[in-house]
């Protein structure tokens, strides 16, 4: 709240000193850890420069009820949220409630593509990217050394070093020790994960990007039976309810081998008080086999612009500027976001405020979005049924290849007229 | 309900009915206008979203654009594609839900009835502290659904729950049991949690009933030398009946409804969906305002004809008692 105030007090002294052309513009963003410290200095150097004023709004930290909280906002038309902070999934979902920013993207060619490729929706761009995220591999260094064991280049080189160092580990009395944690509850995070193991063995995205569901491949159901065999022999059978967070815990409790999981755990697995501090490295997930290739799910972050938004301008200014280069290396350096800019993979000072982030370059190259635009307003519909389907398979009560001609049937249906 | 309790509590003499008095007219007259704005109310806020509800359900409306909707009839409570049946009522997951609501709804209600009744005895009895016990035993009903849900959550968690903790440093469990993630134990995981909230309730209006009882009949009983637990059966259980009944359909009601609880222990998860909980996910998850319109229609529905059996069964008993 404090906070809060001193925005506001600042607003109001600013507002005296530029007179009547200055505007305020609410920006929805994130207060997950540093976010909402970083959000706001980039969002008060604007407001320095302008000399229009920023108001910060919070949202729920829960990405699901952030974007019921927007639904409900944009669905009746209210502009009380100018600039909008999205997730990577939702301009198919959001889109047409946003102001298009193609006159003002000319630079959307110089981020990821995979990125610039979800700002765009039926021709037009929606949103600019932020920030970029992946799906990454968490190893433990000083483990595989111990066992003389190579970081894992595919899915069944990494069951068979998890077995090793989880049978070895237990032997040495760590009874609670497991190979490798990840993301199995029934949520969007599943979706990530199990779209990992199926694009990994060539297995398609779902959706193809002309609107094909092709989920129903033996490929796919190959990788669902992997994983699905991790549980209860290299994973817990809790992951079926594990989020990041919980799968974070047993990992840096120094609990597990391997973990997959989102950039951000870096930091904390690094940070003073976990348990395995410095005896951790990153690489790119697993290929499915020789002739797969290395894929994570593309995640991230976005801004967009309301339609509804009173001062379009300035709201437009605003994430223009926050999305910029110079705000984007100064994001990189003060927060260890990842930018979505490519040039500043090369950056000096980045790399030396980050080392591991010339290697995440790789990873965001490769990364693989999901259905998201193809499906439009649907995505939410498609990701239900299919993490709910990969659930079910993996808590063995359903054999993947059915499973799949289920999910096929059950997506088309969903489509029956075309995708919106 | 309020208007039916509304109905009965003004007086209509039947044998006047045809050739009322002016006595009589001008007493409908005042009574119509002290229920009168309560009426209004309920029109605005029950009967206009209700009446919305009903309206959505037979269009397409969708939450990005719900300025833009078309008739369509039935066709999202069932609609033929090509000789394919779809629509609500062909959806396993909605019957599914309605299972899962009406089991939930069974077996919670009954295990609280049955231990309301416990406590509302015991509460009942002379003993010191016993208004200390009364302020205590109400804590779980006062604290909010969301709040005693979020507790529950870290409680029962696998990894760093207390529940687990405490069971395996007993040797009742080998292994941590993941309480709201497997589909066996998750619904009994939900069921349990509102009994720890909602038996208060239960015991409140019980013991309200237990007190009005008159001390006559018990020395009666004693006098006669009956024991404890026929008493109990022969004429505590009876005479209580009202209340009881009143009771369980409040909270039958409450049941039906379910949606917080569920949706923080287990989120959308479909082993455990309740009917609220499919009807939000189809209007904000989905979008899909008509669909969770016609979800919502079928609730309403499915609670009314319950609540309508439940009366009904409860008023045919209550007629033969007294005669």
């Amino acid at each position: 709240m404090s906070r809060m105030f001193a925005t506001l007090a600042a607003a109001a002294g600013l507002l005296v000193s530029t007179g009547a052309s200055a505007v305020e513009i609410s920006l929805s963003c994130s207060a997950l850890g540093k976010e909402y410290e970083v959000c706001k200095q980039g969002a008060d150097a604007w407001a320095k420069k302008t000399g229009n004023t920023v108001k910060i709004v919070s949202t729920p930290n829960s990405a699901t009820e952030r974007l019921a909280l927007y639904q409900q906002l944009l669905a009746a038309g209210a502009g009380d949220i100018d600039v909008f902070q999205i997730d990577v999934v939702w301009p198919g979902i959001l889109g047409e409630h946003f102001k298009d920013l193609t006159a003002q993207a000319k630079g959307l060619d110089q981020h990821i593509p995979a990125m610039s490729d979800v700002a765009r929706v039926g021709g037009k761009v929606v949103a600019m990217p932020w920030f970029a995220d992946a799906g990454l591999l968490y190893y433990r260094k000083d483990l595989l050394e111990k066992y003389n064991r190579p970081v894992p280049k595919t899915w069944a080189e990494l069951t068979e070093t998890a077995r090793i160092i989880q049978e070895g580990e237990r032997k040495a009395g760590k009874n609670d020790f497991w190979g490798y944690v990840w993301q199995g509850r029934a949520y969007e995070g599943l979706t990530t994960n199990a779209l990992e193991w199926i694009a990994s063995n060539n297995g398609g995205t779902i959706v193809n990007d002309t609107g094909e569901v092709t989920i129903e491949n033996p490929n796919a159901a190959e990788a669902l039976k992997t994983a699905a065999g991790w549980v209860g022999t290299v994973t817990p059978e809790g992951v079926l309810n594990y989020t990041e967070e919980e799968s974070r815990g047993v990992f840096q409790a120094g609990n597990a081998a391997f973990m997959r999981n989102w950039p951000y755990a870096w930091a904390l697995a690094q940070g003073a008080d976990s348990a395995i501090k410095d005896k951790v490295g990153i690489a790119p997930l697993p290929m499915g086999g020789a002739d797969g290739r290395h894929a994570g799910t593309l995640g991230g972050q976005l801004l967009a612009v309301s339609k509804y938004s009173k001062n379009a301008d300035a709201a437009t200014d605003l994430a223009m500027y926050l999305t910029g280069q110079e705000e984007q290396k100064r994001r990189a350096i003060e927060g260890s976001f990842n930018p979505t800019i490519l040039s500043l993979y090369e950056d000096a000072e980045i790399t030396k405020a980050s080392p591991f982030i010339g290697s995440l370059r790789d990873v965001f190259a490769n990364a693989v979005p999901r259905p998201s635009g193809v499906t439009g307003e649907n995505y939410n519909k498609v990701s239900t049924e299919f993490f709910n389907t990969v659930h079910q398979v993996l808590s063995k009560r359903a054999e993947p290849a059915q499973a799949l001609t289920r999910l096929d049937r059950d997506l088309k249906r969903i489509k029956r007229d075309g995708w919106k | 309900m309020t208007s039916a309790v509304a109905q009965a509590d003004v007086p209509v003499p039947h044998q006047a009915r045809g050739r009322r008095s002016s006595l009589t007219r001008s007493r409908l007259r005042s009574a119509w206008l002290f229920i009168a704005p309560s009426l209004i109310i309920l029109a605005f806020i029950a009967g206009w979203p209700l009446a919305r509800t009903i309206w959505f359900s037979f269009t397409d409306a969708d939450l990005n654009n719900l300025n833009d909707y078309e008739f369509i009839g039935f066709e999202n409570y069932l609609a033929n594609y090509d000789g394919e049946w779809l629509g609500l009522l062909t959806d396993p997951d909605w019957w599914h839900s309605v299972w899962n609501t009406v089991w939930f709804t069974a077996v919670s209600v009954s295990i609280e009835t049955v231990l309301g009744i416990v406590v509302a005895l015991i509460l009942n009895a002379a003993f010191p502290g016993r208004g200390i016990m009364r302020a205590i035993i109400l804590i779980p009903w006062a604290i909010p659904t969301v709040v005693s849900a979020k507790m529950w959550n870290w409680m029962l968690h696998d990894q760093f729950g207390v529940i687990n903790d405490m069971l395996l440093r007993l040797g009742l469990i080998a292994a941590p049991i993941t309480w709201t993630a497997n589909p066996d134990t998750a619904l009994w995981t939900v069921v349990m949690v509102d009994v720890w909230k909602t038996t208060p309730f239960m015991a409140l209006l019980i013991l309200a009933a237990l007190q009005m009882l008159p001390g006559d009949i018990y020395e009666a009983a004693k006098v006669d030398g009956i024991h404890p637990v026929r008493v109990f059966f022969r004429v505590t259980l009876p005479l209580i009946r009202p209340a009881l009944i009143v009771a369980i359909v409040f909270r039958a009601l409450d049941a039906l409804r379910v949606f917080d609880l569920i949706y923080v222990l287990t989120a959308n998860s479909r082993d455990t969906m309740s009917m609220s909980v499919y009807a939000r996910q189809q209007l904000v998850d989905f979008q899909e305002v008509g669909v969770g319109s016609a979800a919502s229609t079928l609730i309403f529905l499915i609670i009314a004809l319950l609540i309508v059996v439940t009366l009904a069964a409860g008023r045919v008993r209550l007629g033969e008692d007294p005669r």
